[in-house]
């Protein structure tokens, strides 16, 4: 197996695919979007509990959850990304989301140690960077309020 | 027999490597490749011929306008059309269908009448159905798939229920480019006939694989693309018979479709000319002429048994593999293979494959409600052409067998 090959399919990357976590939808769910590559047909829906602060402090997420279908990179991406967004606030989610796109436009791991670092070897994959931000698309959708599917077409990414 | 092995050495792109591996080209249903006569005749019309065609007089233009006309005769010869006129240059299939939709059926449809559909249309052969049945108040109506996995083709027996009075129009693909079904065309024009329903063959998937005579088939309209023949693309052509036609008022209205004009009315020409406004694609439909030779000199009966016999041996191949779900008839079938795995995605499968030079197709294929129906959201397709080989066949079972192990499956 070539070494662009490998990087894309990380150990990080099967595991989360073949175990997906916080799969399913989420019954105190509070906010839903729902994401879509329509080039290849994967979708993505994000389920999430905003829990009100106390005042003067941001929401932050309690609780989310993801559903779809779509390709291990995909699957592995949307269930790393419900393991990093629990506890952040929006501008935290919308922060991290900028990382993560760097790293799999650019292939440049981040700093601080973190398990987004898998997604590096996207950046080899062009075709592939919409599969590893799909879920990331619905959730921050989810975050905005904004009920509009999220597509991957009308991202620049 | 045509010598298989010899013919690969037509066509100069196969000659490559990719990712180290020599290319095994199996996407053949998306588009074929161009033998080197069809890209030497596109060089030798842009290098000797160019010019603009008709009103010209001059050598130059009068070459072209032979060559293009002299195409438009030999893909008429092609699909044994009784009349060059009945050829209509477009760029392909989808532009021939939306041709009919709204033309024909922008002249002909009433609210309350009926466009008979298939459950395996491609898009192309859908949505302009949908936007005409917008625009007249016409309505879609569906002729049902057979099996969970496609494998009994269209449900025939369902035609009577089907095909009623208020049916005008009856579209349908002749092969399925997800499913590989090769449709029984005859007959179910001759059932469309009987209720006066005119007939619209979507044969984008047949055209460079079987024997297509349209006047055996018995259809009304015929549509297909050059670049899934051996030719180029921005090619392609739609049959219609004469008689309707000419009864055609044109789609689209520009320079050459034009008898008379006046500031506030024209006079169009009669077909072919009447839908082909403004500078056609002559180049190419140039080069189009020479795919035909080069398809009729291998024999288009030859090239299904080549074909079919490559999709029968892959079919045969996969079907053992751990929880494969191929979908198509078992039998026989046009030369490709679609199928899908509970565990693991078609677009992780391709690019695998292209790991080790192979070129295959994972999605919906332009089919997301024949997908939907199937409760998929995409599958895996292999498709062979004249060049491929039963070894070819060898490298792709064993590449996808190991795309399996690694993903964790057999
Ligand atoms: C069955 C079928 N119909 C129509 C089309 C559309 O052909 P084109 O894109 O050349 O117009 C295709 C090709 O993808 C096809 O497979």
């Amino acid at each position: 197996m070539s070494a662009d090959l490998s990087d894309l399919y990380q150990q990080v990357i099967l595991d989360h695919n073949r175990r997906p976590r916080n799969r399913g939808k989420l019954p105190t769910a509070n906010r839903v979007a729902h994401g879509d590559n329509p080039s290849c047909g994967d979708q993505c829906s994000v389920y999430l509990r905003l829990d009100a602060g106390v005042p003067g402090q941001p929401d932050r997420i309690g609780d989310l959850s993801f559903d779809g279908s779509g390709c291990a990179i995909s699957q592995a991406s949307a269930s790393l990304m419900t393991t990093q967004l629990k506890g952040k606030t929006a501008a935290e989610a919308e922060a991290l989301y900028q990382n993560f796109h760097a790293i799999v436009t650019t292939g440049k791991e981040p700093e601080e140690i973190s398990d987004l670092g898998a997604f590096a070897g996207v950046h080899a994959f062009p075709a592939r960077i919409k599969c590893a931000t799909l879920g990331w698309h619905a959730a921050l959708n989810a975050l905005k309020n904004d009920a509009t599917p999220a597509t991957t077409e009308s991202h620049t990414d | 027999m045509p010598d298989w092995k010899k013919i690969r050495s037509d066509f100069p792109v196969l000659d490559q490597q990719v990712h180290g591996k020599p290319l095994i080209y199996l996407d053949n249903a998306a588009t074929t490749q161009k033998p080197r006569v069809v890209l030497e005749a596109l060089a030798r019309f842009y290098a000797r011929d160019n010019s603009n065609v008709h009103r010209g007089l001059h050598t130059l233009s009068m070459r072209a306008t032979d060559a293009y006309e002299g195409a438009r005769a030999r893909v008429g010869k092609f699909i044994n059309a009784a009349d060059p006129a009945e050829i209509i240059f477009t760029r392909g299939t989808t532009e021939a269908i939306n041709l009919v939709a709204a033309s024909w059926g922008g002249a002909n449809l009433q609210p309350g009448d009926v466009i008979l559909l298939t459950e395996m249309e491609h898009h192309s052969n859908l949505v302009p159905w949908q936007l005409i049945a917008q625009r007249t108040g016409a309505k879609l109506r569906y002729v049902p798939i057979l099996g969970a996995d496609v494998e009994g083709g269209l449900d025939l027996a369902q035609l009577d229920a089907l095909l009623t009075p208020e049916v005008k129009i009856f579209a349908f693909t002749h092969v399925s480019n997800t499913t590989g079904t090769i449709n029984p065309a005859a007959h179910l024009c001759s059932r469309a006939k009987k209720v006066g329903a005119i007939t619209v063959i979507d044969g984008a998937q047949s055209i460079g694989h079987l024997p297509v005579d349209v006047r055996t088939i018995g259809c009304d309209f015929y549509a297909f693309s050059g670049h899934k023949m051996a030719g180029p693309t921005g090619i392609g052509a739609l049959y219609g018979r004469r008689a309707l036609l000419d009864a055609m008022p044109p789609w689209q209205g520009g320079g050459g479709m034009i008898s008379l004009v006046d500031y506030f009315e024209s006079r169009w020409k009669p077909s072919p000319e009447r839908f082909e406004a403004g500078t056609p694609n002559v180049a190419d439909a140039v080069a189009l002429g020479v795919a035909c030779d080069y398809l009729d000199a291998l024999g288009r009966d030859q090239i299904a048994a080549h074909d079919g016999a490559l999709a029968r041996l892959a079919y045969e191949k996969l079907s053992v593999l751990p929880g494969i779900r191929l979908l198509g008839p078992r039998g026989e079938r046009s030369g490709l293979v679609s199928f899908a795995f509970k565990d693991v995605h078609a677009h992780d499968i391709v690019t695998f494959a292209d790991e080790d030079g192979i070129a295959l197709r994972g999605g919906h294929h332009c089919n997301q409600p024949l997908m939907k129906k199937l409760g998929l959201t995409s599958t895996t397709r292999a498709s062979f052409y004249v060049y491929n080989t039963a070894e070819e066949i060898d490298v792709f079972a064993a590449s996808l067998r190991r795309i399996l192990k690694f993903f964790g499956g057999a």
